[in-house]
């Protein structure tokens, strides 16, 4: 049944590179969502200033943010019990929450993301052109309004006949295909200038 | 259907590595859609899934499943955007302390962070903690002195170096598309135009990576503008997944915008100000439903970026402030005075950046990409380091700029000189005078101010992503701030003046001078942008008061009136002409008397016009017009003696099917006649099997006179998106005008070059 073929074949397409995509947001989804709070990633922050000959501190606690206030947290109390609430009006208090699992998780997959672009940049550049120097296959790309449609009505037949067969040859295709793309967009941008100036 | 051949039915899972085969529906790079076409194949497409509905419950299932899938798609491209804008914020505060020092408990952990648990911090020393130390006291074991600071300065500029040179690097090799803002061609392209490869998936990857490590590098830019075009991305991806929205690029446009909305609403944390945004700045069309879907992805995307929680407080932007002190009448003046700030500092950034970036096109200064971004880099960080206010992250001198003065901050802005005996409570502080670290501040502000200005109008533009809104907001504030110093200092030495003496008593809290270093960033990011409605929401979401309205209004207003004074163009429309992209804006007023029949072509003196005729050509004629000629489509007539008009044909679509006829009809060859009625004309026997190309025939082309005024025309064009337009003349077709015409001649009448309108 062609019809059914067809579009299981254009939806396996699209959703072959999607799932690439998917995985990654369920890699990263995940974590924040099932981040327990630790005891390192809570805490209530207290800021009193200098007060009479007192000096100005910091006091840090590990409280609700219902018991987020200078009377749970300001321990010991520097002034006596007459002075507390003046002292108090002073101080500023916030109730701050981090997720050090999400933190540690986005950087390191950042890192790994930079690192693999990095190996596959120094790959490109300096690798490829070796490997690909004996093939001689290098298709130099029509610059400027060649009439494509010309070509398109008198040439050949687009090789669609002679299908690629094993996976191998087809991720050449692809990457071969992919490399042609970047040229032109970079010929677009940086050279021409057409775009992006 | 065309590829219907060529599909054996292996649909393995590496078919998508196959090149994809051009379909008749499908448009060519650099080609406008057209507009009524894709409104018709989506009401068409509609009514069948409607029709089909009735049938059984699984057709049914299938019709609700349809109406439902923008709204997923809209879920989709929420939870992405907002994932995204997370990881970005949370590498960038990472990598922006990484150039001064890092964490030695844990390498992750940004200065922040590291410093969280510490208890040896002391309301001095706020900032220190033995956890974090910096690259002196690590290498060398020296905190202070003079050789400490030498290697942290060198530091500062190899890491800041070694950033945009990765940045760069990355673009160019694998995505050069993903430079510069975004936002000049993500408006173009929502009006119709095709650019293949700039909403892909490497251009996502790579302007989400390089973005972050162009931010910690120091340049003076931002995250917005990308940001936005990070998030339509997204919309690309998710809509390329539903066939409603990857067949039809007019709805993929809807889709679009809704993400372009979404995007700003991560950048700002506000997610009315980014449906705004994208009403008033990005999108063409934006119909009603667009707008609702727009709200829902924004609100996603900004609930995800909160759950995600970047800033460890529950806030979406790092320059959230909410005081409510209340402002004064009087204030209005400096505020107006700070919206000519805006609106002069507008136009003066547009007209140098729009001038350094045309050098940049034409001469030899754009053959050295990598080597420009590594001398501004060097530049902005050999200037940046001594000045502590422009040594940190714009955004935290954004956020601390525009915190009010407490009795608990720490900064030198901040250094007044106190009263002993106050017991005020923290957030009425009266009005103090200055002490000398606020008058060291003054300077050192008003350096980084014209250091910013300047080197802004180098960076914006060049090969790394940047954005303009935070540099713009922090030209602004730092303005405002001072402003707000000034008035506050005046206040409080002059208080028996006239103009004090009514609200401001002395021991009061009059003067706020963080709430005037806001006004300044709302006037200078209106004078660059020239938005109106959405700046003002951004800006009172950014801050949470709605009473600041009056005075962000009063300052947009009049930075938008000095600035369009100047120059009626906001920045993303200068860069739009300068790259001569073929958009028709609909801000515009053309205003000017000329006729159809002065725009159309063949003007006198040109050849005549190419035409196809209704059954008397070969298909070698046809051929051998589309070869001669380039362009996009041709009108067909009845003959060549009647020049009565029948339809409108693509260029695109005869080829194919002129390809398509040869390969798999029977019978026809060059000879064959070409017709486009509905039965086959007379032919003498023994001649070749004609071609019927009545299907690719479009019979509803639109014509105007040749009185009409051009006035009429560009509306519309404008209003129905179309790509070329028919003159008549009591029913014979006299010329044609197309899009890149009525461009060339709304910059002829505006005096501008009109053949900078290089796409077709």
């Amino acid at each position: 049944f062609p019809q059914a073929s067809m579009m299981f074949a254009q939806c396996t397409r699209k959703c072959g590179s999607s799932v690439l995509l998917i995985t990654l947001l369920c890699c990263i989804l995940p974590p924040p969502a099932q981040a327990s709070k630790s005891s390192e990633d809570i805490r209530c922050k207290c800021i009193c200033p200098p007060y009479r000959n007192i000096s100005g501190h910091i006091y840090n606690k590990n409280v609700s943010q219902k018991d987020c206030n200078c009377l749970h947290v300001v321990e010991p109390m520097p002034v006596p019990g007459n002075d507390v609430e003046a002292y108090c009006l002073l101080c500023e208090c916030k109730y701050e929450e981090r997720s050090t699992t999400t933190i540690k998780v986005i950087i390191i997959i950042y890192l790994s993301v930079v690192g693999a672009l990095l190996l596959y940049m120094a790959f490109l550049v300096l690798v490829d052109p070796l490997i690909r120097k004996p093939d001689a296959y290098t298709q130099p790309l029509h610059n400027e309004e060649e009439n494509e449609d010309a070509r398109s009505l008198a040439a050949a037949p687009t090789p669609s006949g002679a299908r690629a067969n094993t996976v191998l040859e087809r991720v050449e295709g692809a990457q071969q295909r992919w490399k042609r793309q970047v040229q032109e967009q970079r010929k677009t941008v940086f050279d021409r200038h057409k775009m992006l100036s | 259907m065309v590829n219907a051949g060529d599909m054996n039915g292996s649909g393995n899972l590496m078919d998508f590595l196959d090149e994809p085969f051009p379909d008749v529906g499908t448009y060519e790079d650099f080609h406008t859609i057209d507009w009524l076409r894709e409104k018709s194949r989506d009401t068409d497409r509609h009514r069948k899934i409607t029709n089909k509905s009735k049938e059984s419950i699984w057709e049914f299932i299938k019709s609700l499943l349809d109406a439902w899938s923008g709204w997923v798609v809209m879920l989709l491209i929420g939870l992405l955007a907002g994932t995204l804008a997370g990881v970005i914020d949370l590498a960038v505060d990472w990598m922006t302390d990484l150039k001064e020092g890092v964490c030695l408990s844990a390498f992750w952990y940004s200065h922040e962070q590291c410093c969280w648990t510490s208890n040896e911090t002391t309301f001095d020393d706020r900032d220190k903690c033995p956890q974090w130390q910096k690259w002196s006291e690590l290498l060398v074991n020296q905190s202070e002195g003079a050789s400490a600071y030498i290697l942290n300065y060198f530091l500062y500029i190899m890491w800041a170096l070694c950033f945009a040179f990765l940045a760069v690097s990355l673009v160019r090799v694998f995505a050069p598309y993903a430079c510069g803002s975004g936002i000049p061609e993500i408006k173009t392209i929502l009006s119709g135009f095709i650019i293949r490869g700039y909403l892909g998936k490497w251009t996502l990857l790579i302007k989400t990576v390089t973005l972050v490590l162009v931010v910690s590098s120091g340049l003076s830019l931002g995250k917005e503008g990308p940001l936005v075009h990070v998030a339509c991305c997204c919309g690309n991806f998710f809509s390329s997944l539903f066939s409603k929205y990857s067949k039809n690029e007019g709805k993929r446009r809807e889709v679009l915008s809704a993400a372009a909305a979404a995007g700003v609403s991560v950048a700002f944390g506000a997610p009315i100000g980014g449906v705004l945004f994208s009403l008033e700045e990005v999108s063409y069309y934006f119909p009603l439903k667009t707008l609702w879907r727009s709200f829902f992805a924004a609100l996603v995307a900004a609930f995800t970026l909160r759950s995600i929680n970047p800033f460890g407080n529950s806030r979406l932007v790092l320059f959230y402030v909410e005081y409510h002190t209340p402002w004064y009448m009087a204030e209005l003046f400096p505020f107006i005075l700070l919206g000519v700030f805006g609106g002069l500092w507008g136009t003066l950034f547009i007209r140098c950046n729009i001038a350094w970036c045309r050098r940049r096109k034409t001469t030899r200064l754009g053959k050295y990409p990598v080597l420009e971004v590594i001398v501004i880099t060097a530049i902005t960080a050999v200037i940046a380091y001594p000045n502590p206010y422009t040594r940190r992250s714009t955004s935290e001198l954004i956020s601390e700029l525009f915190n009010d003065c407490g009795a608990l901050e720490s900064s030198q802005l901040c250094d007044y000189i106190n009263d002993p005996n106050m017991t005020r409570p923290v957030d009425d502080i009266p009005d103090r005078p200055a002490g000398p670290g606020v008058y060291t501040a003054m300077w050192q502000l008003a350096l980084a101010l014209v250091f910013k200005i300047v080197i802004t109008i180098f960076t914006f533009g060049m090969k790394i992503p940047s954005g303009l809104f935070i540099p713009s907001m922090a030209v602004g504030a730092m303005a405002g701030r001072m402003v707000g110093i000034g008035v506050e200092q005046l206040a409080y030495h002059h208080h028996d003046w006239i103009i004090f003496r009514n609200w401001c008593r002395p021991g009061a809290d009059c003067v706020t001078p963080g709430l005037y270093a806001m006004v300044g960033a709302a006037a200078c990011l209106g004078g660059v942008t020239r938005m109106t409605v959405s700046l003002v929401v951004i800006m009172f979401e950014l801050t949470g008061g709605l009473e600041y309205i009056v005075p962000l209004m009063a300052a947009a207003v009049t930075s938008k009136w000095v600035a369009d004074a100047f120059g009626k163009e906001g920045i993303y429309e200068a860069h739009i002409h300068l790259n001569g992209y073929p958009f028709l804006d609909v801000k515009d007023e053309f205003t000017h008397r000329t006729l159809a029949t002065d725009v159309m072509r063949p003007r006198r003196g040109e050849a005549p016009l190419s035409v196809l005729t209704q059954d008397s050509m070969t298909v070698e004629d046809v051929e051998t017009l589309i070869k001669e000629t380039d362009y996009n489509g041709f009108p067909v007539v009845v003959s060549k003696d009647s020049e009565r008009l029948i339809g409108f044909a693509q260029r695109r679509e005869l080829i194919l099917a002129i390809k398509n006829a040869r390969q798999r009809q029977d019978g026809v060859v060059s000879n064959s006649i070409v017709y486009f009625t509905e039965d086959p004309p007379e032919l003498p026997p023994n001649s070749p099997h004609p071609l019927k190309l009545r299907r690719i025939l479009n019979l509803s082309p639109f014509t105007v006179t040749d009185h009409t005024p051009m006035e009429t025309v560009v509306d519309i064009f404008r209003k129905l998106g179309l790509r070329q337009c028919l003159v008549t003349r009591s029913g014979r077709l006299l010329g044609i005008i197309t899009k890149k015409d009525v461009l060339r001649h709304m910059a002829q009448m505006a005096n501008q070059d009109p053949e900078s309108i290089m796409f077709n």
